[in-house]
């Protein structure tokens, strides 16, 4: 029964980081409102911290390291949920949407 | 070698579901059309990026995962929604099927290089572990080793919140 001992394995982890990562990248270019794509940006933070602590449980020699990097992802994950949804609170005050592409006022 | 029945399988199927709830919830966050359903589907992925941390043996960070990212961040994303009310299922039609599978096409060539690069990369085992990362060893590290990182992030966070009330501020009395 070799796939229950799956979670005991690096690379399980790291596949399942590339996909969140990569299920992030696929919603920030296909999303049209804001909100969206600060789903999608959690979604790439969330895929970058998985890969942080399954490399500081199975490969470093302090396995403090890759916790404690996890920690300062979600702080400065909050900071920037916090700014981003009152950019876009302000955004919709200005143009009554979210959506990205009524926001066209630079484009030449 | 475990069969099933015993605690070792039996958390082996657990893991397997935990994976299965992570990129089910991944797929809900990026591909449901109405907003309040991605932010479900992004509560349900972290809950499960929170379970894969309990088997990284940080049951700590698991806790924080939830604490944060499912009582903090998703609740706000649902109050920015309530506020903003955006219109994404008004006017359907309008996704454009090749920038849908452009960026299908980028993410795929994305993981796929990941993928290939972890399965293929031979990663050394550390010789020896110093400490067996436990809450107190966390706890004595921030304030010893990253206290500077620590107080930085203090600072971050409140300009984040002082920021956040400015620009939330902004054009308010124009109405």
């Amino acid at each position: 029964m070799r796939i229950l001992s799956l979670g005991n394995t690096l690379e399980t982890y790291l596949v399942i980081a590339a996909l969140l990562f990569g299920l992030g990248i696929y919603g920030l270019l296909n999303r049209r409102t804001l909100i969206g794509l600060l789903i999608s940006a959690e979604l790439l933070l969330s895929g970058a911290s998985l890969n942080f602590m399954a490399f500081g449980r199975f490969l470093a020699p302090d396995p403090t390291t890759g916790q404690v990097f996890t920690l300062f992802i979600m702080g400065i994950a909050a900071a920037e949920a916090a700014i981003a949804l009152s950019i876009i609170i302000a955004v919709y005050r200005n143009y009554k949407s979210i959506d990205t592409e009524d926001l066209e006022e630079l484009q030449g | 070698m475990s069969s099933l029945f015993t605690a070792e399988g039996l958390g082996g199927l657990l893991f397997l579901f935990i994976v299965a709830v992570t990129l089910a919830g991944g797929l809900i966050a990026t591909n449901s059309v109405r907003l309040p359903r991605a932010v479900s589907g992004l509560a349900l992925c972290l809950i499960g990026v929170a379970g894969l941390y309990y088997y990284l043996s940080s049951p700590f960070l698991a806790a924080m995962e939830i604490l944060i990212y499912v009582g903090a961040v998703c609740v706000t994303i649902v109050f920015a929604i309530m506020l903003a009310d955006p219109c994404d299922e008004k006017r359907p039609g309008r996704q454009n099927a090749l920038s849908a599978a452009l960026s299908f096409g980028v993410a795929g060539l994305l993981v796929w290089g990941l993928v290939l690069l972890a399965t293929t990369t031979m990663w050394p085992a550390p010789a020896v572990k110093i400490n067996e990362g436990s809450v107190k060893v966390i706890g004595e590290s921030l304030l010893t080793t990253y206290s500077m990182v620590f107080e930085l992030i203090s600072v971050v966070l409140l300009m984040a919140i002082i920021g956040a009330l400015a620009l939330a501020r902004v054009g308010r009395d124009k109405q």
